[in-house]
Parts: C-alpha cells; structure tokens; sequence
C-alpha cells in the first residue's frame, strides 16, 4: 500500500499511480486484436449456416407472396435485357419466377430495399404478369419501431394494399402508367394508391417508394421478355 | 484477491437471482426489459443472449484485470462487451432467422445494457474469475428470470397465448395495450409493487422477530 490515503476499501490498490502510455497502448491494442480476431473467427464459421438458412426463409417467403407456388427458379438479367436462369444465390440483379404445380409462371417475386426510419427495409413482393398487379407482400428485414413501425408486417389493412396493387403499364411500356404512390390511412381511392398506418406514417410512406422505385424499374424489363421465364419446368 | 468478500461462492451466484435481481431490485438493463418483453419467447432469448454476453465479458474482463489501466478500462470493456455481442448477434442469425427478426434492433442494443458494463466496472474488474464467473449466471439468470415474468405476463394478457399457445377461447378479447410499449410499464410497475411488498413484509417480520416484546419496528 502507498502513502494514499485509503477512501474506498472495495476498490484495488492502484499499481502504479500513473501507468506509461505503453501500458495503455498494449491493454488497448491488444484487446482489439483479441476482438477483431474472435469477431472474424466467428463470422466465417457461422457464414454458410446463415447463407443456409436465408436461401430457406427466401424460398418461404416466395411461395408466401405467390400464393400456390410449387417450385421456384432464379433469374438473372442479361446485358442484352433478356433473362437467363441463375442460382439462388448468384450475384446481381436476381428475380425468382414461381410455378405452380403444372409448371404455369404464377409471378414473379422481386426484392426491393429502401431506406425506412430506422434503417433500410428489405421487403419482396410477388408481381404477377396475368393480372398486371403486385399480388403479394412479405418483409425480409426490418428494425422499424417494434409496436409503430413494425406494424408494416402484420398490419391488416395496410397488407390488404398488396393482395392486388395496381402496376399497369403505359401505351409504350416503358414505366408505370400511375406510379405507386402513398395515401394517408383510410384516404385510399385508386388500386394503384398504398393505404398508410396511422402510426407508421414513415415506415408505410417508405414501403410505397421502395416498391414504386423496384416496380417502376422491374415491370417494364420483366414484360419485355416475360417468354424468358414461361414453362421452365 | 484484491477485495476481502465474506460471501460464500453460493451466496454470490444466488444474489444475482432474487435479493440483487438486476431488473426487479438494481433496475438496470430497462430498455431490453421494456422493449423485448412482449412475447415470453422473445423475453427467454433476449435474456439467454445477455447472460451469454455478461458471463463472456465477465470471463474476460476478470481474467484482463490487471492488464487493464484504470484510465483505459471503460473503452476496453466496451470493446469487449461489443466482441461478445456481435458473436452474439451472428449465432442468433445461425440458429433461426426468425428470432433474429423478433429481437431486432435489440441484440445490437446489448452492448449498451448498463447491467453488463456495471457487472464488468462494479464485480469482475476487482474479482477473480471464479467468483466473476458466480457473479455472471447468478446476475444473468436474475435478468433472464425477470424478462421471463415480464414476457409471460405480456403475452398472457396482450395475445391471450403462452409460448404461442392459445389459452383462451375465441371470445377472449387480447389487451393489445399490454404487447405494446406501455403495458411493458405497466407490468413492471406490476411486478416491482410484488418484489417490494415481499421485502417489507420480511424486513417487517424480521424486525418483529428480533424484538418480540416491543411494539416498533
């Protein structure tokens, strides 16, 4: 024990009053290269099962938004535009065609992602070529405010948007005839208008641009080769 | 051994789950319990991904003591305690997606819990790592056991389920106000009354013990 006087017994007595920078340089450094190492260790040997189980929650969540689908293939846009057939997991940009039982095309289910109030939303949804709508609506990632904004995955009515939303094209078929764009909760008029929530006005206005922006650059490409993804199966 | 304890190793596990109970008694770790108390289920894994944090940083904490300076050691646990969390955090994705999906936000939110930062500065910076290690599921299990209390309550009331299990008949009206974040307030408000009256009942029993005769406490 130093000369110090002793004020609080719980508390270890200092080493040395005054530490070199060294000692706080090496304590510093050398738990940050202890964490990043444990860090790095454990990303990769969890890396595949998460790879695993995403690939899982993504095949549900396409049958979920195409109701009726049986199996589901992976395509991948070409330079040329057109669409050839790609792994589930393939870079780029990827859209996956549902079949139902007979090999009929039922839609195809897109991913979009869009910045919400806490940080970006990644929803897919289901196009379907024959009704010329967006026909179902799954979120695959949100941390929107639980009991506010998070009501954007269980809300009823505003789910009720997705089951036929409105995306024909123009005369050109070059874009939206009426883009997508959000109302205020019960202020819904045109099958093409997202119903808001009172309460998750940032969240719902977020989810109406992102499919907007998704639909608006999809649509267009997918009708201009739809032949690429008939009778796959 | 820097501190001279007189607890027995039993004596500090079991602290932790009733006479310190970090949630019910020291009130600390409030936004995890508020927040993802809503189901019993989320409430159990919330609670499971803490006492996994607290008793890794515990380990580690104690085991680094004197390699820490006093100067540095809030960043060091800090760092520590995000390692952990972030492991934490890529398990969870492992083990199911969709309690990833469930917790959210919050398993980031652990590295802030104050109940690990305080155990780290306030027991294993001044323990060795046995009693660090006591410490860690004595406290941990006290958290997951509240979360437990809050989480169930909730979901009876608020979804009229128990670990998804519907209880009540169809005609059972669910409290939503109970899912949302107010009956989290109102159910630990609930449950601190409970903890609080048990303790003055026993303060008042013991006192009654100690002077039989006498009529004051």
């Amino acid at each position: 024990m130093t000369e110090l006087p002793v004020t609080d017994s719980s508390r270890p007595a200092p080493v040395a009053p005054r530490p070199s920078i060294w000692a706080m340089y090496r304590a510093m450094v050398g738990i940050g290269l202890g964490c990043g190492l444990a860090i790095v260790t454990v990303f990769e040997l969890t890396k595949p099962i998460i790879a695993r189980n995403r690939a899982e929650a993504l095949r549900a969540a396409i049958f979920r938004v195409l109701e009726g689908g049986q199996t589901s293939q992976a395509f991948v846009q070409q330079p040329d535009g057109s669409f050839a057939v790609a792994d589930q997991a393939a870079a780029g940009d990827v859209v996956h065609a549902a079949y139902d039982g007979d090999g009929r095309l039922l839609g195809i289910a897109i991913e979009a992602a869009g910045m919400g109030y806490q940080d970006v939303i990644r929803v897919l949804y289901g196009y379907s070529p024959e009704r010329d709508a967006i026909v179902g609506f799954s979120v695959l990632e949100s941390k929107e405010t639980p009991g506010l904004g998070d009501k954007i995955e269980t809300d009823p009515g505003f789910l009720a948007n997705f089951e036929a939303l409105d995306t024909t094209l123009n005369p050109d078929g070059d874009t939206l005839r009426n883009a997508i764009v959000f109302r205020k909760q019960g202020e819904k008029q045109n099958p093409w208008e997202v119903d808001g929530i009172t309460g998750a006005t940032i969240s719902s206005h977020a989810i109406a641009d992102l499919l907007n922006a998704s639909a608006a650059h999809w649509v267009p490409r997918i009708e201009a080769h739809l032949s690429d993804f008939e009778q796959r199966n | 051994m820097p501190t001279a304890r007189d607890r027995s190793p039993t004596d500090e596990f079991v602290k932790g789950l009733w006479k310190e109970n970090p949630v019910f008694v020291q009130v600390l770790g409030m936004c995890p319990a508020l927040a993802v108390s809503n189901t019993a289920l989320n409430a159990l894994s919330m609670g499971l991904a803490t006492l996994f944090v607290l008793l890794m940083s515990n380990i580690v904490v104690s085991s680094l003591r004197r390699f820490i300076p006093r100067q540095v050691r809030i960043a060091s646990y800090i760092l520590i305690i995000a390692t952990f969390v972030t492991i934490v955090d890529y398990l969870i994705q492992a083990i199911s997606l969709d309690l990833h999906k469930a917790l959210g936000a919050f398993i980031s939110l652990i590295v802030v819990n104050c109940l690990i930062l305080g155990r780290a500065e306030a027991f294993a910076s001044k323990n060795t790592i046995g009693r660090s290690i006591l410490d860690a599921l004595g406290m941990g299990m006290g958290f997951v056991f509240a979360l437990f209390c809050l989480g169930a309550v909730r979901e009876v009331f608020g979804a009229g389920s128990f670990f998804g299990l519907r209880l009540f008949p169809d005609g059972f009206q669910a409290w939503v106000i109970m899912i949302l974040p107010s009956g989290g307030f109102f159910t630990l408000a609930a449950w601190l009354l409970l903890f609080s009256w048990l303790k003055n009942r026993k303060a008042a029993r013991a006192a009654a013990a100690a002077q039989p005769a006498g009529g004051l406490r």
